[in-house]
């Protein structure tokens, strides 16, 4: 076991560079005008002020938690999913096509049939860009992305189309049998079970990533392709394996979306959830625990970021920018050792 | 008749004009590529140049002002990377994606802040087409090739220079170099990150002009995550054209035409749903890098940051 030392100095540094990053937010929100004290207090009222907010965050936490972890199994395996935004459409979709053509069940066979099939249309969604990957050659990177847009495209053909609900106005689904949502676990507020969900995929990724021959496997292929090759993995059938567990996991963040807070499929189901997954993973730093805690802080972000607009008139997409500088801050805090060698030199001549 | 000569002309002019922004930002990013760095935030710097173009053009009511601010930003932006990829030798796909992310927060940050409370779009005074004396006259050719706006021009013009430039000059061969063997320039005395500042620049300014060809050339609007995966389109214009600017240039003319076609199909009311011919330009950027992507052969030192005296 690590001591908690060696834990603390190799999260601190992290957590320095995320505390730059929101005062140079800060900064940026003095210098359009807008108080920062103002802002401020909007942000954090937005996003822990009291159980509907506490409720909010943690229900933007919970499809960034499920994406972020697939993202980090594929990524483990340096295998670039990008397309955990078309994975959380096609896993809500197919979720949702399914219950409502059962209709009304038992709620104990609804609700796990629900995330099952949803499991399985977004691993097997991804699992598409692994065998173009392996048959023909195609970068991952730039299938996934090009997929998000064509699993974009399908679900707004649905809703318009096949899918769309006789008595909807707008180009939605059918509300789902209540038998099928996922129960509100926070009375008053709209949180649903997902989170639950979320926070034990997060133990069995753990498990699955560490533990098992599966886990090993798929982290062999990562850190040194040509080895595991030599020590007889099939590397391509690996890239399948680990992008399907990776949009498997998207795919259970879409159907929280659709069973847990719309009830029904939407357009506009995901508001870019798949691309913020990404910076979850990466500030996680591909690590399960780390994911759990950038996961509820990114959806602090995004909830507290909304109401700054409220409240401050400051653009929201503000979080955006500082979710992308918090990655990159933190790609730059692993600098941190070189630099403390560096000052402890300094400050020994000084001496 | 759906296929007759003039609309088999405007079609062919629309996919020139499509392909122009895919083309210039490829071509930036096979600079980049060239010389060693995979930049993947060209969807985040088309966006922010497409912004600039548009807040230039706006603010001055002359377009050219608007390229001005889009070609200094994306350069500044360029270079900007370079310090994460070269400088802080920072994994390139994993800082690119998150530099990406950042990039299109801007652009929408920017544009919120300056223009959201309009309760309507601006349109804003853009290159329109400027027909070329007697060459537009040519029957058909005329049509398709000599009636586009200046910036069209500019691009097709810009193949066979890059070309030049990377396969006949000093500078060009020490890009490649630099991307498929650094020590080799190296020893040579020239900077290897040096140049990949150079070409991130390139990659910077090239991709910032393509954003501002879709807000000055194409709808004069600016509209949040209007180029629509563009970038990545671009970056797989590269990959398709085996890192090559005339072969760059027929992969942006093929996405080009795709995107033409849609149009075209949904104006001719074909009888499928305007989402399913959406697709058409991802479905066939999946398609043609399958058909490609086996004999790909990437520059050998894409992804590796260069450290003097290592292997």
């Amino acid at each position: 076991m690590r001591s908690l030392r060696e834990v603390a100095s190799g999260i601190l540094p992290q957590l320095a560079a995320i505390g730059i990053v929101m005062i140079l937010g800060g900064l940026l929100v003095t210098a359009i005008g807008v108080s920062p004290i103002k802002a401020g207090i909007a942000f954090l009222d937005g996003a822990f002020g009291g159980l509907n907010s506490i409720g909010e965050t943690l229900l933007k936490s919970a499809p960034l938690l499920l994406a972020a972890l697939g993202v980090a199994i594929a990524f483990r395996a340096q295998v670039w999913n990008i397309g955990a935004e078309g994975q959380i459409l096609v896993g809500a979709t197919a979720a949702t096509a399914v219950v409502l053509w059962l209709g009304p069940m038992s709620h104990w066979f609804l609700v796990p049939l629900g995330l099952v099939v949803g499991f399985l249309a977004g691993g097997l969604w991804a699992a598409i860009a692994g065998l173009i990957k392996e048959k023909f050659g195609v970068n991952e990177i730039i299938s996934t992305l090009m997929m998000n847009y064509i699993a974009f495209f399908g679900n707004s053909y649905l809703l318009h189309g096949p899918m769309k609900g006789p008595k909807q106005f707008y180009p939605e689904s059918d509300f789902i049998p209540e038998a099928a949502q996922l129960p509100t676990i926070l009375p008053g507020s709209r949180l649903h079970a997902g989170i639950l969900i979320g926070l034990a995929a997060a133990v069995l990724v753990y498990y699955l990533m560490f533990r098992t021959v599966l886990g090993y496997r798929i982290r062999a292929v990562g850190d040194n392709p040509e080895a595991a090759r030599l020590g007889g993995i099939p590397i391509g059938r690996w890239v399948v394996i680990s992008l399907f567990l990776s949009g498997a996991l998207a795919g259970l963040g879409g159907v929280g979306e659709s069973a847990g807070v719309h009830y029904r499929l939407i357009e506009k189901l995901s508001p870019g959830y798949g691309y913020t997954a990404i910076m979850v993973a990466l500030m996680g730093r591909l690590h399960p625990g780390g994911i759990v805690a950038a996961a509820i802080f990114v959806g602090a972000l995004l909830v507290g970021a909304d109401n700054m607009q409220r409240a401050a008139g400051v653009p929201s997409v503000l979080a955006d920018i500082l979710v992308g500088f918090s990655v990159l801050s933190i790609l730059i805090s692993t600098y941190y050792p070189i630099l403390r060698a560096y000052l402890r030199r300094r400050f020994a001549r000084v001496a | 008749m759906w296929l007759d000569e003039a609309l088999i002309a405007t079609f062919l002019a629309a996919a020139i004009r499509m392909a122009t922004p895919l083309f210039l930002s490829a071509l930036g990013e096979l600079f980049a590529e060239r010389s060693g760095v995979l930049n993947l935030a060209v969807e985040g710097l088309m966006l922010l140049g497409a912004f600039m173009a548009y807040w230039g053009a706006d603010q001055t009511r002359n377009a050219w002002v608007g390229l001005g601010a889009a070609a200094v930003v994306g350069i500044l932006m360029g270079l900007a990377l370079g310090v994460l990829y070269v400088t802080l030798r920072l994994d390139q796909i994993v800082a690119g994606l998150a530099a990406n992310i950042a990039l299109i927060g801007i652009s929408a940050f920017l544009f919120r802040l300056i223009y959201g409370r309009l309760p309507f779009a601006l349109k804003v005074k853009g290159f329109t087409s400027a027909p070329i004396p007697y060459l537009s006259d040519i029957p058909f050719l005329g049509d398709v090739l000599f009636k586009q706006n200046l910036l069209v021009y500019g691009a097709l013009l810009l193949a066979p220079i890059a070309a030049f430039v990377l396969y006949k000059t000093e500078f060009g061969l020490r890009v490649r170099a630099a991307g498929e063997n650094p020590e080799a320039p190296d020893n040579m005395g020239v900077s290897v990150p040096g140049l990949r500042f150079v070409c991130l620049a390139i990659g910077g300014l090239m991709a910032s002009l393509g954003g501002a060809f879709l807000t000055l050339g194409h709808i004069h609007l600016f509209v949040e995550e209007m180029t629509a995966g563009r970038g990545w389109i671009a970056i797989a214009c590269v990959v398709f054209g085996r890192w090559d600017p005339k072969r760059a240039l027929a992969g942006a003319l093929l996405f080009g035409a795709m995107d033409a076609l849609q149009l075209r199909f949904q104006a001719a009311g074909v009888a499928l749903p305007f989402q399913i011919l959406s697709m058409l330009p991802y479905v066939a950027t999946i398609l043609a890098l399958m058909s490609v992507s086996r004999s790909a052969q990437l520059p050998a030192a894409l992804c590796i940051p260069y450290v003097r005296g290592e292997r």
